[in-house]
């Protein structure tokens, strides 16, 4: 048996953190709130550590009971802790990367006035994930799962008093509950088909059955609808369209919630869940395609964006999709991961971009920047690591899990290979874009914009040019930069893939050593890679009047992909006007006014008829009162001798 | 046709007389009157149904002093002819029917359940002694409280009919 | 002597006429002197039929109820008239109809 490692400490932590905060930071001084802080998210990654350290004494999995809850008939479920190598994973990349934005944020949101509120949350959020990522069955990940949703749309709308603002938290909070109500129904289906939802019970109970034809079956259903939860949360289509708009949001937020951390959870929810997608052969090939279409697709639409935020957000979405990829071709390990790699180089990304932002004085069009290589060089350094790891250049870590996935896909079908082939080239393009747009050629930004607008809560300086990030910013980017360069040798020689055997099943047919093939197209994505670099270089190094041409030329199609393919708009057309009217229309002003509040009012207005008419009985005339006596005495002698006669 | 027959018969159209009579004056000394002539009618007919004493009480009190207050405060309010208000519909509307009806079905009851059965001439005695014996010994209580009734009775007469007091009355 | 019979019904139909007479009374009449001597018709015919019943069933206690009826009325009488006084004092009117301050 296990000794008790008090899991429980792991999320509550930052639970205490972010209730003191809350309550208390109003008052308090910004070095009290940052340290209350960094305090309880240090800790929660310090015990993760310890438990990483004392993971190899441990027999996994390893489940700790915290207090029961649910008691109904035979269907149990309690409020327990589940630790294997996954979950280890997961646990280390949320904690780590997480205290990491911690640090970073104190020095981002310094002269933010709600400086207080931003760490409670981010701490409520640290809570929530890490419930989701050490949960023992589903329904407390689904805690977690709303619990990370609810977070996000706080932190989205951080700024709440911006329109802009409000209204993307609420995007992203309604988009997400649409994919929440498809994990709602698996749950309900695998409540009623397995009595329960703790792992454990569910895995052993769909283990011994066979694989499903393709087509229907339960499996097929619950797999299905796991993926649409999934797809709301980790952003994939159809409902990847509130992260764009999350950008709203700081850029701390952007980093560690809606790259690190928050969209991987459809990533870990799949591959937790793989026991159930390996028995439904359908449900999987569903899970590629998607994963598959949506990171070309948001790729395409990376190209073409101005706002560095926003192609960071595309890119996101793409990678995301690489991750769906792998689950759906079986590679659940190396979704796994791609999903580590990639929260270090986009929270890198992210963070710098950040660093980028706050040295401009808040202006995130690239279209505005430039040549800034020589005036912010630390950052300049951490963005360019990033770019190398997420194109996907060896050695860094990106190429690792990214080639892992790609000749996993190969082994399944070439037409998932060729178009991931084909979007790692596009990444590698507008990645590079983006460092050639905003460190290289001249600068041009207007000079005042460099002295401060305080969009991203920075105050003037008063510098009059940009300059560079303060340490407190500037480590954690650089421990990232040095997790990006290193972090992707765990996968070498497949010991990522062994280590998470025992969870995610080994079956690798790459498992015979490397072969020719698999070298083979390990070029043919370092050839991908390299050549979206020159392209870039070529287009906004060498010759930059070029993509003003290409972009004339293509004209219409150019201003589709400019505006997203106008899924927004289509979104718009097809579900959110329909919704409005119907719900104004027929639910507010027919059901809501005629119906319901007609009833109550008539109710009342009944009464006072009724007793309008009844008053009239008190006449104060005794023979009247007398009437209504002998009628009444009548009525009962009547009553009397009816009784007595039955 | 028996002699008991008749007189109660006798003393029953007295009754029917008297009470008709009286829904049908319209002056309230005519009605009062003619209560006085049911009563004693009443008394007739507790004769003859052998209750000497309660004929007696009732020849006594009720039509010499019961009535006897009745037509002294008649006398003392200078009561007229009533007039021919007609405040309520409800007491025509629903009350005669209601009682009409109460009356038909009490009516049938009673000629269902005693249609057959007789009572004597002077069926039950009703001694002095007799009473007295039942009226001390089996309910004494309620006798003394009716006492204390009778003595209330007249405390509140003498405060309700008593004049009031004018403002400058008090100086004394 | 042959005892003679009168059937029971025929007290009881008679008490129950000048019951009913009472009550139609009661309704039917304005002069509040006369409302209450429509009551006193009523509680004359309740006192017949408890005669009659105590000679139907030789129980004695049925007269002496009659007595204890006859008590009451009185002293419902008497306070009765005096409360007639006192209203007439104010309201200058034996119609009852005038009487009707106590309403909604």
């Amino acid at each position: 048996m296990n000794p008790n490692l008090n899991l429980w400490l792991i999320p509550v932590l930052p639970l205490a953190g972010a209730a003191i905060n809350g309550f208390l930071g109003k008052k308090a001084s910004r070095e009290a709130v940052s340290a209350v802080a960094l305090f309880f998210c240090g800790a929660a990654f310090v015990m993760a550590l310890w438990v990483a350290v004392r993971f190899s004494t441990l027999s996994l999995p390893h489940q700790e009971f915290v207090a029961h809850w649910i008691r109904f008939g035979s269907f149990r479920a309690d409020f327990a802790f589940y630790l294997d190598q996954l979950s280890l994973v997961m646990l280390l990349v949320v904690t780590g990367v997480g205290f990491l934005i911690h640090i970073y944020s104190v020095g981002y949101m310094w002269d933010d006035p709600s400086y207080y509120r931003f760490f409670s949350y981010l701490n409520l959020f640290m809570f929530f994930m890490l419930t989701l990522v050490l949960a023992n069955n589903y329904l407390v990940m689904f805690i977690g799962w709303e619990g990370v949703g609810l977070a996000s749309y706080l932190l989205i709308g951080f700024w709440f008093t911006k329109d802009s603002a409000a209204s993307a938290g609420k995007k992203a909070f309604i988009v997400n509950r649409i994919g929440d109500f498809g994990f709602l129904i698996a749950l309900f289906l695998l409540i009623k088909h397995f009595g329960s939802l703790d792992f454990d019970q569910v895995f052993r109970s769909i283990s011994p059955l066979g694989a499903e034809t393709a087509g229907a079956g339960l499996l097929t259903a619950i797999g299905l609808l796991l993926m649409v939860g999934a797809a709301g949360k980790s952003a994939q289509i159809p409902l990847y369209v509130w992260l764009p708009d999350a950008m709203e949001g700081p850029t701390p937020v952007s980093a560690l919630i809606h790259a690190a951390t928050m969209v991987t959870a459809g990533v870990y929810m799949v591959s937790r869940s793989h026991v159930i997608f390996e028995r439904a052969p359908s449900a999987l090939m569903v899970v590629a395609i998607i994963g598959t279409l949506t990171a070309f697709f948001a790729a395409t639409i990376g190209i073409a964006q101005t706002d560095i935020k926003k192609v960071l957000a595309y890119s996101t979405i793409s990678q995301l999709g690489y991750m769906f990829m792998a689950c759906g071709v079986g590679a659940f390990s190396a979704g796994i991961f791609h999903l580590m790699t990639h929260a270090f180089f986009k929270g890198l990304l992210f963070l710098g971009a950040g660093s980028v932002i706050h040295a401009v004085g808040g202006e995130q069009d690239m279209r505005k920047m430039g040549g800034l290589r020589s005036y912010i060089p630390w950052t300049f350094l951490a963005m360019f690591i990033a770019t190398l790891a997420i194109a996907g250049i060896p050695p860094l870590a990106g190429f690792w899990s990214k080639d892992e996935i790609l000749w996993r896909a190969y082994q399944v079908s070439w037409v998932y290979w060729l178009i991931g082939v084909v979007t790692a080239f596009i990444t590698s393009f507008y990645m590079f874009r983006l460092l050639y747009m905003t460190f290289f050629g001249d600068y041009r930004g207007v000079q005042e914009q460099a002295s401060g607008q305080a969009s991203h809560g920075h105050d003037a300086h008063g510098h009059g040019e940009p300059h560079e990030s303060p340490m407190v910013m500037l480590v954690p980017l650089m421990i990232l930069a040095l997790l990006s360069l290193f972090g992707g040798f765990v996968g070498w020689g497949h010991h990522f893939e062994h280590f998470l055997a025992p969870v995610l099943g080994g079956e690798s047919a790459g498992e015979a050593g490397t072969s020719i093939t698999e070298w083979l197209l390990m070029g043919v994505s370092i050839l991908a890679a390299v050549s979206g670099w020159i392209l870039a270089h070529l287009l906004y190094s060498a010759r930059p009047e070029l993509p003003q041409k290409i972009a004339d030329s293509l004209g219409g199609f150019y201003q589709t992909v400019v505006h997203k393919y106008y899924i927004d708009e289509l979104y718009a057309v097809l579900f959110v006007k329909p919704l409005v009217e119907g719900s104004t229309r027929i639910l507010w002003q027919d059901v809501d006014r005629k119906m319901i509040d007609a009833a109550v009012n008539d109710a009342g207005d009944g009464a006072g008829h009724v007793s309008d008419e009844v008053r009239h009985m008190q006449s104060g005339n005794i023979r009247s009162y007398a009437g209504w006596i002998t009628a009444g005495s009548a009525v009962v002698i009547a009553f009397m001798i009816w009784m007595g006669v039955r | 046709m028996s002699f008991h027959l008749i007189l109660f018969l006798a003393f029953g159209a007295v009754c029917v007389g008297g009470a008709v009579n009286l829904l049908a004056q319209r002056h309230p000394i005519n009605s009062a009157l003619s209560l006085i002539a049911v009563m004693a009618a009443l008394a007739g007919e507790y004769l003859l149904l052998g209750a000497e004493f309660v004929a007696a009480v009732q020849v006594i009190v009720y039509a010499g002093a019961v009535m006897v207050l009745f037509v002294f405060v008649i006398m003392l309010l200078n009561a007229g002819e009533e007039e021919q208000t007609n405040g309520s519909r409800v007491a025509f509307l629903l009350g005669v029917p209601g009682m009409l009806t109460g009356g038909v079905l009490v009516a049938w009851v009673v000629l269902r359940q005693s249609g057959s059965e007789t009572v004597p001439i002077g069926a039950l005695p009703g001694r002095p002694t007799d009473i007295a014996q039942l009226l001390f010994h089996d309910f004494l209580l309620p006798f003394e409280v009716t006492s204390v009734l009778i003595l209330i009775a007249i405390m509140g007469a003498v405060v309700l009919a008593s004049k009031p007091e004018t403002p400058a009355g008090r100086a004394d | 002597m042959v005892p003679s019979y009168v059937p029971l019904s025929y007290y009881l139909l008679l008490s129950g006429f000048l019951f009913a007479c009472g009550v139609v009374g009661f309704l039917i009449k304005r002069d509040i002197i006369t409302i209450f001597m429509s009551i006193e018709l009523m509680l004359n015919g309740v006192n017949l039929s408890f005669v009659a019943f105590a000679a139907h069933w030789h129980a004695l206690a049925g007269q002496v109820f009659v007595f204890f009826v006859m008590v009451v009325a009185a002293a419902e009488a008497t306070v009765g008239l005096a409360i007639i006084i006192a209203v007439y004092r104010t309201r200058e009117t034996l119609n009852v109809d005038q009487v009707n301050l106590l309403k909604l």
